[in-house]
């Protein structure tokens, strides 16, 4: 899923400070399995928005609500009556709410409520981690399920740099060396020799680097 | 055609049969050419070839191309070190032909620190190849004569390709296999991390030796000596990839006062020693780190002096 933080209360204040009545919007997809932008999340951001705004002296107006997606028009499209009436609305979707809410309302403004980090999964409760870097060519089966570009610092595709120390990534000690995982898997199968293979230059035109990215799927796209 | 791959002072001095021995220069913080020019001063003569760093640490300094060319200028023969976070593959081939042809003959190819440890960890990171990578670019520029697409150089670069091993990183077991890629990917020399644990690396250059690879590239043994206690406990503990036993620690506590410095030179002297001797090691790459002046001493006292003429 994509996983997001909640950015600061100053800095949604800051975006908010000259509208008096907004909408705050949630989205039941990935950042209400995160945690931080599903219904529970919008009505918390309500509160201490609602309430900071009293002590500034300026109150603030806010109605709640959360789409089952903001992705996708068909969700968008159901605030399309009463957009009308706030002077904002707040994202709590990943990057991409805001972006679908704007193209489909042009002249209204929005604001993202959240930092969009990665594309990771739940280790524990509260713990989020990032597994997935979108380059747009898989090659984790190469290296046994898990992935050096995403999850190598400097995303090296022929094994770990000197800097791998006791199983963490040079950068800090609270991020595992994914190289260290990779040559541990292999050498506990007695598959080592398969890092004696070069792997080449990445072809990055999949990726980000390629330009924005469209998927088209000719068997289903109307 | 010549029998040199580059024809640099260095591959000279290891075709031969020499021990060598390289120095290290980190460019200046500026444009501070004079100090620079100081630095360079006290490696004349006493090195076969001088590393001249890429931002190291991820610190901004001069580009090393740059520093490079002002070292040919003063008449010390440089290897330009690239590191694989700065540049893309474009930029990078880019500056292979500019650094050849401004008289470069040597270039070590590395990863790179992450930009976390320097003075802009706020910067985007490249990391379009990786040093294997990279070594197999230039060895293709050199030997084919071709870019990394296939397309033609007109005249191509003939550089004498050089990569690190850090024989004290982890997962143990594994690095002599990144050291046979580095050799399989093109790399003529190598360069190790600062050796300090000398049961570790006698038993990383048995494996190297048992896998036949110091018959396909040369072998430099990597010597920083330490200048106090503080010093060596800070590199065991703060720097990724550092291994310094405990006994060196001792040693170092165990000297005189005013005489920790010395210490740190006597048991670099000895690892000299033992390496001259070393199946599979061709000589020392000494990285004297802010220590330049004390090269000309380490050498003499090295019995490196003077360096061979070929």
């Amino acid at each position: 899923m994509i996983i997001a933080d909640r950015k600061p209360i100053t800095e949604i204040l800051l975006m908010i400070k000259d509208c008096k009545k907004i909408l705050i919007l949630g989205c039941k997809g990935c950042v209400t399995v995160c945690n931080v932008g599903g219904a529970k999340e919008v009505g918390i951001l309500s509160s201490i928005l609602k309430i900071a705004r009293k002590k500034e002296g300026a109150p603030l107006e806010v109605d709640e609500k959360t789409l089952e997606r903001q992705c996708d028009p068909e969700y968008v499209e159901t605030i399309k009556d009463t957009i009308d009436s706030y002077d904002a609305v707040i994202s709590m979707a990943c990057g991409v709410g805001p972006q679908f809410l704007s193209e489909m309302y042009p002249d209204r403004r929005f604001f993202p409520a959240v930092n969009t980090t990665s594309f990771g999964g739940a280790l524990r409760h509260g713990v989020w981690s990032e597994r997935c870097a979108g380059c747009g060519t898989c090659v984790i089966h190469y290296f046994d399920g898990m992935c050096p570009v995403a999850r190598c610092s400097k995303s090296l595709m022929n094994g770990p740099c000197g800097g791998s120390s006791k199983g963490k990534c040079e950068i800090s000690n609270e991020i595992d060396c994914i190289w260290d995982k990779i040559v541990r898997k292999k050498m506990e199968q007695g598959r080592l020799e398969d890092l004696l293979v070069i792997k080449d230059a990445k072809d990055w035109q999949t990726a980000r680097d390629g330009g924005p990215r469209t998927s088209v799927r000719e068997d289903i796209a109307l | 055609m010549s029998e040199f791959k580059s024809g640099s002072n260095l591959e000279k001095v290891l075709k031969a049969g020499h021990f060598a021995f390289t120095g290290e220069c980190g460019p200046p913080k500026g444009a501070n050419v004079e100090h620079l020019k100081e630095k360079i001063a006290h490696l004349k003569t006493m090195v076969d070839s001088v590393n001249v760093t890429d931002n190291q640490t991820a610190v901004v300094r001069m580009s090393s191309w740059a520093a490079s060319t002002i070292m040919i200028q003063e008449g010390v023969e440089p290897n330009f070190q690239m590191v694989c976070r700065d540049r893309n593959r474009l930029a990078m081939m880019s500056d292979i032909l500019g650094a050849y042809a401004m008289g470069i003959r040597n270039m070590l190819c590395l990863s790179g620190d992450h930009q976390r440890f320097g003075n802009h960890p706020q910067s985007k990171n490249v990391y379009d190849i990786d040093s294997i990578q990279l070594i197999g670019l230039v060895k293709k520029m050199r030997d084919e004569g071709k870019f990394m697409n296939g397309e033609d150089i007109d005249v191509p670069p003939k550089l004498f390709i050089g990569a690190a091993a850090n024989p004290f990183a982890d997962p143990y077991e594994y690095r002599v296999y990144r050291l046979a890629n580095k050799i399989k990917a093109g790399a003529d020399f190598i360069q190790t991390q600062c050796i300090y644990n000398m049961e570790k690396f006698r038993d990383f250059m048995k494996k190297a030796v048992d896998m036949g690879l110091h018959e396909k590239c040369y072998v430099l043994a990597g010597v920083t000596p330490m200048k106090s206690v503080g010093m060596a406990k800070y590199m065991s503990t703060s720097v990724p990839g550092m291994d310094v036993p405990e006994s060196l620690v001792k040693r170092l506590q165990g000297a005189a006062k005013g005489k920790v410095a010395e210490e740190g030179i006597k048991f670099a002297l000895e690892q000299i020693e033992e390496f001259k001797e070393m199946e599979g090691v061709a000589g020392v790459h000494l990285m004297a780190i802010e220590w330049e002046h004390k090269v000309p001493e380490l050498a003499e006292r090295a019995g490196l002096l003077p360096r061979p003429k070929v």
